[in-house]
């Protein structure tokens, strides 16, 4: 209990780097997986090869391992002295992305055939069947599975605090450091996790129940 | 085929659009990965030297140890989630509420909570009664790290095992308990066996997580795959530079490897279920691999059978 008490900055500033990391990379994983899904059901074939690549390397790779690129290899790409947030948010983006195009991918095959059919009847090309016909109707289908999938980015962001990002698990490091008693720690931790994954799993029910429409 | 409703076969004319288009996004692609190659090039990080590293032959035991390890650790993770899963699963089921609820609460717990989190506290409380568990050396790292992934995956797996036994059609139990089976023979030799069955492809997938979660063990200087290299990268240095990009590319390699194998091992088993007519669908194998990560995915995403399929 006093742990909590007494270090209520620190565990505040590990809530909200927890919170800032996973909006921000969730951000970026929503772009990039649904530019990915696009690559994927396109018309041409070297863009599908690329998301098919994408979907492969960065879903079977451990996201430990992406973290290691993001710290060493991406800021002799870039420039070096990236903040670790930046390289946080990649590493978690990148790897999210991946899981965020199959979910995409996945809810544009539920869109019923005839839906894409009438829209090329009347002459809209690819990207307008896309982005009017199938993407709105497959937005409905993918909110359950994006709502597990950024639950897991909230829970694996914790590996950001293992490389010098301030979020929960890096709070909790240092405090079992100083010699606090790990059991509280990991209770308070767990309790703040719980909140954020609640509030997620809360605003994507609310979603859905709003685009709910009878097909 | 997904692709195919998008768009129609192209006639002459998308034909050349789309091979404009394919021209110029693989420019584009070729072009962000010719950056990176020069850039890395500039710094000398395509330096042969530097790539030869991985010829020398006790970089390559080195890395040999780091995968015996890590395959050490999946496998007895792997072993004790499946029990622990099966275990919860039939808690979960139980007619008795405390059993019920204990079993809930379990998987509910260890499910919320970042694995990462589960294993580094495991790790601090064996640390500090290493002498009462009798632990020496590796062996805290080791069972830290087994152990949580055991209470997480194993939570999963009950998750997934719960979806296969309530996919068991109704018939099947009611037959059971007709011709006079107790709970537990009905649960061992009726529900279970198909329950697996039909979750065998979700299952394996949710192992694919399990084997990348080995590198957790990083975090807690546990020396897998991931800690080996990055000892390694950081003591190797060539020209006063370290070795992270060869070694992280032949880790890469190697993870990669291993997690499609398991994968095509998942999918092989979803398209054989497939063929046989038992009347229970088969789950598809590349769902865990999302849902098992998340909390509360399970319940809708994997339950097996035709409600995905026909949506």
């Amino acid at each position: 209990m006093n742990v909590l008490l007494d270090h209520l900055p620190e565990f505040r500033d590990g809530f909200l780097g927890t919170i800032a990391l996973t909006a921000a990379s969730a951000a970026l994983a929503l772009v990039l997986g649904i530019l990915m899904a696009g690559f994927r059901v396109s018309p041409v074939p070297p863009l599908r090869a690329f998301g098919t690549a994408w979907v492969t390397l960065l879903r079977n790779t451990p996201l430990t391992l992406l973290f290691l690129v993001a710290f060493f290899v991406v800021p002799l790409i870039l420039f070096p002295g990236i903040s670790p947030f930046v390289l946080a948010t990649l590493a978690l983006g990148f790897y999210t992305s991946s899981f965020v195009c199959e979910a995409v991918r996945s809810g544009i095959s539920t869109v019923p055939l005839g839906q894409a059919e009438a829209a090329r009847s009347i002459g809209m090309t690819f990207m307008q069947t896309l982005r009017m016909i199938v993407l709105p109707q497959a937005t409905r289908t993918v909110i359950p599975p994006l709502s597990s999938i950024f639950i897991a980015l909230t829970k694996n962001s914790a590996i950001a605090g293992a490389f010098s990002n301030t979020e929960l698990f890096n709070v909790s490091k240092l405090l079992s450091d100083k010699g606090f008693a790990i059991g509280w720690i990991f209770l308070w931790i767990a309790l703040a996790y719980l909140v954020i994954t609640f509030t997620i799993s809360g605003v994507f029910r609310l979603l859905e129940r709003r685009l709910e429409v009878a097909r | 085929m997904t692709a195919s409703v998008l768009y129609d076969a192209p006639g002459p004319k998308a034909k050349v659009r789309n091979r404009v288009y394919a021209v110029v996004g693989s420019l584009a692609i070729l072009g962000l990965l010719v950056f990176a190659v020069l850039r890395l090039d500039a710094k000398g990080q395509l330096n042969p030297e530097l790539w030869d590293i991985l010829n020398y032959a006790n970089v390559r035991t080195n890395i040999l140890n780091g995968v015996l390890t890590t395959l050490q650790v999946f496998a007895v993770a792997a072993v004790l989630s499946l029990v622990l899963g099966v275990l919860l699963a039939v808690g979960r089921l139980s007619d008795h509420k405390p059993v019920r609820w204990l079993a809930t609460g379990f998987i509910e717990l260890f499910r919320a909570i970042p694995l990462l989190i589960t294993i580094y506290a495991l790790w601090v409380l064996f640390l500090s009664y290493q002498s009462e568990l009798g632990f020496t050396g590796e062996g805290t790292q080791f069972w830290a790290l087994v152990i949580g992934l055991t209470v997480y995956n194993g939570s999963v797996q009950a998750e997934v095992l719960r979806a296969g036994i309530n996919a068991v059609p109704k018939g099947q139990r009611e037959a059971a308990y007709a011709i006079g089976m107790r709970k537990t023979q009905v649960m061992t030799t009726v529900l279970m066996p198909q329950a697996i069955r039909a979750m065998l492809p979700t299952i394996i997938s949710q192992l694919v997580v399990t084997l990348k979660d080995t590198s957790l063990g990083f975090v807690i200087t546990y020396e897998e795959l991931l800690y080996t290299l990055r000892l390694m990268a950081q003591n190797t240095t060539i020209n006063e530079q370290d070795t992270y990009l060869p070694l992280i590319v032949a880790g890469g390699v190697i993870y990669v490897a291993m997690c499609l194998a398991l994968s095509a091992l998942a999918n092989w088993i979803e398209r054989r279920g497939r063929r046989a007519k038992t009347g229970i669908a088969v789950a598809e194998a590349g769902q865990a691999v999302t849902a098992g990560d998340a909390m509360g995915a399970i319940d809708g995403a994997t339950t097996p059978g035709p409600v995905d399929k026909t949506g």
